[in-house]
């Protein structure tokens, strides 16, 4: 068992790789009532294109089998697992994203009971024919629901804009047709091949004994036979820099247009702590752009180009990346040319060292109040160990970074041909 | 552990709720301002709060406002609007670091709640009324934020179900008040708006965080003076209602899902004794993913992905939800009211029960690690004129019996269902 203590945040950290390839990571939390622990897999909706363990052909699986398996994995032979939970005062979840596919409870008692569960039921897989028919139906209304949503089909609309080739295009859940032609063989195929524990990292923050813990994970661990560890393979088709379309827009039964201006990342093969300082800088570059404190929100907000649905975000995982700003717009056209002259007036211009001072302020602020959150602390955590990333090293990333950083980024990020624009209409 | 210290002190015209604890890494602040929801002010008061946030006498700009919060450690200020019965609720937030995690030693509390007072206290006035400028951008914003609800389906199936059942009674009314009414209010009686709520809401402040009652009591004083208070109003009184018959509402739009919202009066809110098994009726009837909403409607007929209920602790009411296919309307519309009968007759287990009564057990003290989930809890007695504690209402929750979930059961009544669905699918 590892130590890893955080002075100024009053944290520490307890870590060990388990025998079978597990890491594990144990964040005790006094004071708090709640253990929330989640379970996840290096696994999502992006890796549909591998070698299945134990065989040498690389193979290609129906759109949104991720997602469908996470469904699945909460069926057992003698019921489902939402109800071990709940008698054990637990309340359970899952979700799937492009590159994690994670499990989770939170209970205020019964804790080991229900890491055991946990650990038990995303360990042992059990599906069949008819109970893998039955869940078309539910995962075919999840579909349409999103189908709904214009903010969902705004995000996956600017993607498609984007992306050439990568799957990161296409919608987690897969669509009506794919998951009809999901099979059972399917399911345990990703299954055998993704959730090695070689590939997976558990993460239990709480008001917990870290020894306690790590010896009951690690006996429950050893009861359990597992492959040979194994590298996984996956492939992914070249894809072009540039973004495929600079625009497009469809309509759909909505009061106010919606608008996102996107920037395809260039050369995401970033890891480790060149892609914390990368994403880092990029976010702290987009809020002295449009923060509610810079004169181009004002401006923005003033013209009525914008109003507080107004967002911006910059996320990169190894392969792909991308800028988005927007929100709800009465005027797409005017809100486009302005927010790309404000990025051309930028780059020409440079940023000023006062407002660095100020975002980096305030993002250390935040990154203390997202500490306030188990949930925040196991799911932001892994998503960072998984890109080799540290989370407990964004504040002194944030402390080193200087003005040039944030102006390099500013010419790497916005460039005529990564750029594009998706509307929504109203019908 | 579950153990919540709450203290309560009357200064000059608010409540001041201070509730210690040393577990969080910020302070967070809340000001909730309470009036009865009516027709004739819903809309201003929506208004009041974003005017407010948009520039001070101090910071007479969103600009200069939103720099003095960043410079506090990016300080968060937001607004929200709910209602709690028939009554209105304006609602102020802000979370600030706790400078103990931070190698500059500014002491942010006292600074944040300054700026909090001046946001609230202080704003940017010209003769007489708020600034017209920022009037106009934020009646602009509050009616993209109405035809907002429009976009969401879920939300504006939830927003029409509730006009439909409610078109008697205040709660008809929609927070955010109306286009219409935004159109043509003016600067000044905006602020005349302002003025009254200041004078005459019931308003309560909480802080919460690694703090000491004294010296918030001591901040508090000298940065929040309030007006006088003429009379504190009285609350408009929630009035139960016998449904005579089912009604039942279609609504059609160019959608891909269908959105079944169905309403039933319960005649329980939360000052009533049978809250508690109302509680626990609803976490077996939809609450939880273990009820017999999700395991009937989902898991076993598998004809949606959501299917719940929940309870409007309030107002008395009993809301369904569920998206499913347009041509399943009967079959899930029949499910939904077999498992309403089951739990009328008591077709539930005491191990239901049991499990039902540890889960909501389980959700309340989780809503205590979270700064925000404290008031919330507290409000609820502000609200009901009630006084209790947190283990008072673990206690009651412990306490429901089978036969009191049974008594309960069968006081709700259905009063409307909604149903929108796509065009020409009948």
């Amino acid at each position: 068992m590892r130590e890893i203590v955080f002075e100024q945040l009053n944290e520490t950290l307890y870590y060990e790789k388990l025998e079978n390839g597990l890491d594990v990571y144990i964040l005790p939390k006094e004071g708090f009532n709640k253990t929330y622990a989640t379970f996840t897999t290096k696994y999502g909706s992006i890796d549909n294109h591998f070698v299945p363990l134990k065989e040498k052909d690389a193979i290609r699986v129906p759109d949104g089998i991720a997602h469908f398996l996470e469904h699945k994995l909460f069926e057992k032979e003698d019921g489902d697992v939402f109800q071990s939970f709940s008698k054990q005062g637990a309340s359970a979840n899952a979700f799937t994203s492009f590159t994690r596919t994670a499990y989770l409870f939170s209970s205020t008692s019964n804790v080991l009971p229900n890491l055991e569960t946990l650990l038990d039921f995303v360990q042992e897989p059990y599906f069949t024919d008819q109970t893998v028919e039955k869940e078309k139906g539910i995962i075919g209304q999840e579909i349409r629901m999103y189908d709904d949503n214009a903010d969902t089909r705004l995000f996956y609309g600017l993607i498609g804009n984007m992306y050439h080739n990568h799957p990161v295009k296409i919608d987690i859940a897969g669509t009506i047709e794919s998951i009809s032609e999901t099979t059972k063989e399917h399911l345990y195929q990703c299954y055998e091949t993704f959730y090695h524990p070689s590939n997976m990292l558990l993460f239990v923050v709480g008001p917990v004994n870290p020894n306690e813990y790590f010896s009951f994970i690690k006996e429950n661990q050893q009861k359990k036979q597992f492959e040979k560890e194994q590298p996984i393979q996956r492939f992914f088709e070249n894809e072009p820099e540039a973004v495929v379309k600079a625009k497009s827009e469809i309509k759909m039964p909505i009061q106010t247009p919606k608008c996102m201006i996107g920037y395809k990342a260039k050369k995401p093969n970033r890891k480790g702590n060149e892609l914390l300082k990368h994403e880092l800088t990029a976010n702290v570059a987009l809020d002295m752009l449009f923060g509610q404190s810079s004169p181009h929100y004002t401006m923005l907000y003033e013209k009525g180009l914008i109003d507080d649905s107004f967002s911006f975000d910059y996320t990169e995982e190894y392969g792909f990346g991308f800028a988005m700003i927007g929100g709800d717009t009465t005027d797409p056209d005017g809100f486009e040319k302005a927010i790309k002259n404000i990025i051309a007036e930028q780059k020409a211009n440079g940023f000023d060292e006062k407002v660095l001072d100020r975002i980096r302020k305030k993002k250390i602020g935040s990154f203390l109040r997202a500490l306030n959150s188990p949930e925040y602390i196991a799911n932001q955590f892994t998503r960072y160990k998984f890109n080799d990333m540290d989370l407990f090293a964004i504040v002194n990333v944030l402390e080193s970074m200087t003005i040039k950083d944030v102006n390099d980024v500013l010419h790497v990020l916005f460039e005529k041909d990564r750029e594009t624009v998706f509307t929504i209409m109203p019908k | 552990m579950s153990a919540v210290v709450h203290n309560k002190v009357e200064l000059h015209g608010i409540t001041l709720h201070a509730i210690e604890t040393p577990k969080y890494k910020t302070n967070t602040i809340v000001l909730k301002c309470k009036a009865p929801l009516s027709e004739e002010t819903v809309t201003a008061r929506a208004l009041i709060p974003h005017v407010l946030q948009s520039g001070t006498k101090n910071h007479p700009s969103r600009e200069k406002l939103r720099s003095a919060l960043e410079e506090l450690y990016g300080a968060t200020f937001t607004v929200d609007l709910s209602k709690k019965g028939d009554n209105h609720i304006i609602t102020f937030r802000m979370d600030v670091a706790n400078e103990k995690f931070l190698s500059d030693q500014t002491p942010l509390l006292e600074k944040a709640l300054q700026l909090f007072s001046d946001i609230i206290l202080q704003p940017l006035v010209e003769n007489n009324a708020f600034k017209e400028s920022i009037v106009e951008e934020e009646k602009r914003a509050l009616k993209q934020r109405i035809q907002a609800i429009y976009n969401d389906k879920m939300r504006y199936a939830n927003m029409r179900l509730i006009q439909e059942m409610c078109k008697e009674e205040p709660y008809r009314l929609n927070v955010q008040g109306t286009i219409e009414k935004a159109d043509s209010l003016s600067a000044n009686q905006l602020y005349q708006t302002y003025e009254n709520m200041l004078r005459a809401d019931c308003i309560d402040l909480f802080i919460v965080g690694d703090i000491e009652l004294n010296k918030v009591q001591q901040i508090t004083s000298k940065y929040f003076k309030i007006p006088e208070k003429q009379k504190v109003r009285e609350d408009n009184v929630v009035k139960h209602i016998v449904p005579n018959k089912e009604n039942v509402v279609f609504e059609e739009q160019e959608i891909n899902q269908g959105k079944l919202h169905i309403g039933y009066r319960t005649n329980v809110t939360f000052k009533d004794e049978d809250y508690y098994p109302l509680q626990v009726f609803n976490g077996i009837y939809g609450g939880f993913s273990h009820s017999k909403l999700f395991i009937n409607v989902r898991e076993k007929a598998s004809l949606a992905y959501y299917a719940a209920s929940r309870v409007e602790s309030h107002k008395g009411l009993l809301l369904v939800i569920a998206g499913i296919e347009f041509s399943n309307y009967d079959q899930a519309l029949s499910i939904i009211k077999e498992q309403m009968q089951a739990m009328k007759s008591g077709n539930f287990s005491e191990e239901e029960l049991l499990q039902t009564k540890s889960v909501i057990r389980n959700q309340i003290l989780e809503t205590l690690d979270n700064a925000r989930g404290v008031v919330e809890i507290l409000y609820h007695n502000v609200i009901a004129n009630t006084d209790l504690s947190i283990d008072d209402m673990l206690s009651g929750i412990e306490k429901v019996t089978k036969e009191e979930v049974i008594e309960v059961a069968n006081k709700i009544q259905l009063d409307t269902v909604y149903f929108l669905r796509g065009e020409g699918k009948e």
